[in-house]
């Protein structure tokens, strides 16, 4: 546990472990009470807000606005290229936490915290960042900026520690002894990875990567500067939010928020199916 | 252990190594490059605009207020969540994951709904009662509350249902109230996680770009916060500033990050 430090993500098989404790006293429950106030007024009551503003012009102003030509265009490639992005982290993400917990080489304490900075650095400074290596005066020669490529560029850096954070800890804990086993009983390599290994990995993989495909749907900061936004080619759902609510037309933006609100409500609820799969196997 | 054969390691480490690089180490090391490219002289000229300075120590001021406030609701939360029985707990400790997984567009968009003056649902009332919340730094801190608002609850959460009650519940027996129980007992235990939420929270505040744009109006000295800066800077031709500006940030990120990774391993060696 002790490198898994910055995601969230990072140990979700222990929480709601313990469903014991003591019932409220009088201090705590004014405590409770002032708390879930606040958290009513600065996330919950808001987030409704978006899901009442549109409902408001009712389900044919709902479709409509969802399926004009631009917005659709930025809908869909906000999905595909997190599709993308999340079968890319599925792949990197568990390879690279393999390296981290069963290899040994010279620097790797600073691959494990290098993974982190995605997490910590400001969004704008990322794209930024990105383009100093993928624009225009490209090292590398390579000029990505205001294509898809920037698009998928960006969502793969902010999702990196996603998949990495949820599997290496799994990875950390798991038994040896099963493994040597099977290898003792004759299984190939690649059996004892496909049948054993996997098996155990699965569900922080899918973890990781629900969590990884919310966070790339839901990006606008590192694609401000990069991808040009341009309509119909590199323009994301955020960034589209964003012009209908400069716009005015603040039933819109919620239209198109209350979409992403959904995604990310199934992905907090199959984050929930898994954990509980998990410590019901623990 | 599965033992791996030496060149698919080797493979495995290479493609790792290089995937991090250029995925992540090489640009970061980019803006070093560019924020000290017309040498250190150009890159201090920058700090003497009165604007950089303005929207620098606003970034200061509402992360600092907004890691303040999501630094007492968690731990308090946190102790409720570990420590009582409650009905709806459970649907409430779902409920405090859903900031990270929203797009700070949308976060924006929902104080904005409810907070702006005009046609919002409270807005107006609180500003009849002189409450001004959208276009100033109320917002602000609400909205980087908002998106930072899990990161202290879940470093402390774990670490309460590690260490479990017995402690509490001694002192608690030899007639310590609840005061001292926690200042005591508690607090000690935590402490690591909390400071390491802090660090977090503060690195994901100083940074909050999308939902600050929009609850914030963007005005330059006044509601201008330092990431809103780089873009304008950018998209004004100023890019040697919006370098600088980034440097800054995204110096300050990257000591929080190492700051985090050499404590945690001490405290699980202990």
């Amino acid at each position: 546990m002790a490198t898994a430090s910055l995601d969230a993500p990072a140990r979700p098989a222990l929480r709601r472990r313990a469903s014991s404790g003591s019932t409220l006293t009088a201090g705590s429950a004014l405590g409770l009470g002032v708390a879930v106030t606040w958290f009513s007024l600065l996330v919950l009551i808001p987030l409704s807000a978006v899901v009442v503003t549109a409902s408001e012009r009712g389900w044919s102003g709902y479709i409509d606005t969802i399926t004009g030509a631009q917005t659709m265009a930025a809908i869909k490639l906000t999905v595909g290229q997190s599709l993308l992005v999340t079968l890319l982290n599925v792949v990197m993400g568990t390879l690279i936490a393999w390296v981290l917990v069963r290899d040994r080489f010279w620097g790797k304490r600073i691959l494990d915290v290098v993974i982190d900075i995605p997490f910590a650095l400001p969004t704008i400074v990322a794209g930024l960042v990105l383009l100093g290596l993928y624009g225009a005066n490209s090292p590398l020669g390579l000029d990505w900026a205001y294509t898809p490529k920037a698009v998928f560029l960006a969502l793969a850096f902010v999702t990196l520690p996603f998949v990495v954070r949820t599997v290496q800890p799994v990875l950390e804990e798991l038994e040896h002894d099963v493994e040597e086993a099977a290898a003792s009983l004759g299984a190939s390599r690649l059996t004892i990875f496909r049948r054993i290994i996997l098996p155990s990995l699965t569900p922080a993989i899918t973890a990781g990567a629900a969590l990884a495909f919310a966070r790339a749907i839901a990006e606008y900061g590192s694609l401000v500067l990069l991808s040009g936004n341009k309509p119909f080619d590199t323009e994301v759902a955020s960034v589209r939010m964003l012009s209908f609510i400069e716009n005015g037309s603040t039933a819109s933006a919620a239209a198109v928020a209350s979409l992403l609100l959904a995604v990310a409500l199934f992905v907090i609820l199959v984050l929930d199916v898994v954990q509980r799969r998990v410590s019901r196997h623990a | 252990m599965l033992e791996v054969p030496t060149p698919l390691r080797w493979t495995l480490r290479i493609v790792a190594v290089l995937y991090v690089v250029l995925l992540v180490a090489w640009p970061v090391t980019t803006i070093v490059q560019e924020a000290f490219s017309d040498g250190f002289g150009a890159f201090l000229e920058t700090f003497q605009d009165e604007k950089v300075v303005h929207a620098l120590a606003l970034t200061a001021q509402v992360a600092g207020q907004a890691v303040l406030i999501n630094l007492v609701f968690g731990v308090g939360i946190s102790l409720l969540l570990v420590r009582y029985r409650f009905p709806g707990k459970r649907l409430l400790s779902a409920l405090i994951d859903l900031p990270m997984s929203v797009s700070p567009v949308v976060v924006g968009l929902s104080l904005l709904l409810v907070y702006n003056g005009r046609d919002g649902w409270f807005g107006p009332t609180l500003e009849e009662w002189g409450i001004k919340i959208i276009f100033s730094g109320t917002g602000m801190i609400m909205a980087t509350c908002f998106v930072a608002l899990p990161l202290v609850i879940r470093e402390v959460v774990p670490v309460l249902q590690e260490i479990g009650d017995e402690q509490e519940q001694a002192a608690r027996s030899l007639g310590a109230n609840a005061r001292q129980t926690f200042l005591r007992i508690t607090l000690p235990s935590i402490k690591w996680a909390v400071v390491y939420g802090v660090v977090l929270s503060l690195a994901r505040s100083l940074g909050e770009f999308g939902a600050v744009k929009i609850v914030s109006g963007n005005v330059t000295n006044q509601t201008q916060t330092a990431t809103l800066l780089v873009e304008s800077q950018y998209q004004g031709f100023q890019q040697s500033s919006a370098y600088a500006i980034s440097f800054v940030l995204a110096f300050v990120s990257v000591i929080c990050i190492v700051g985090v990774s050499i404590l945690r391993p001490k405290e699980s060696a202990r």
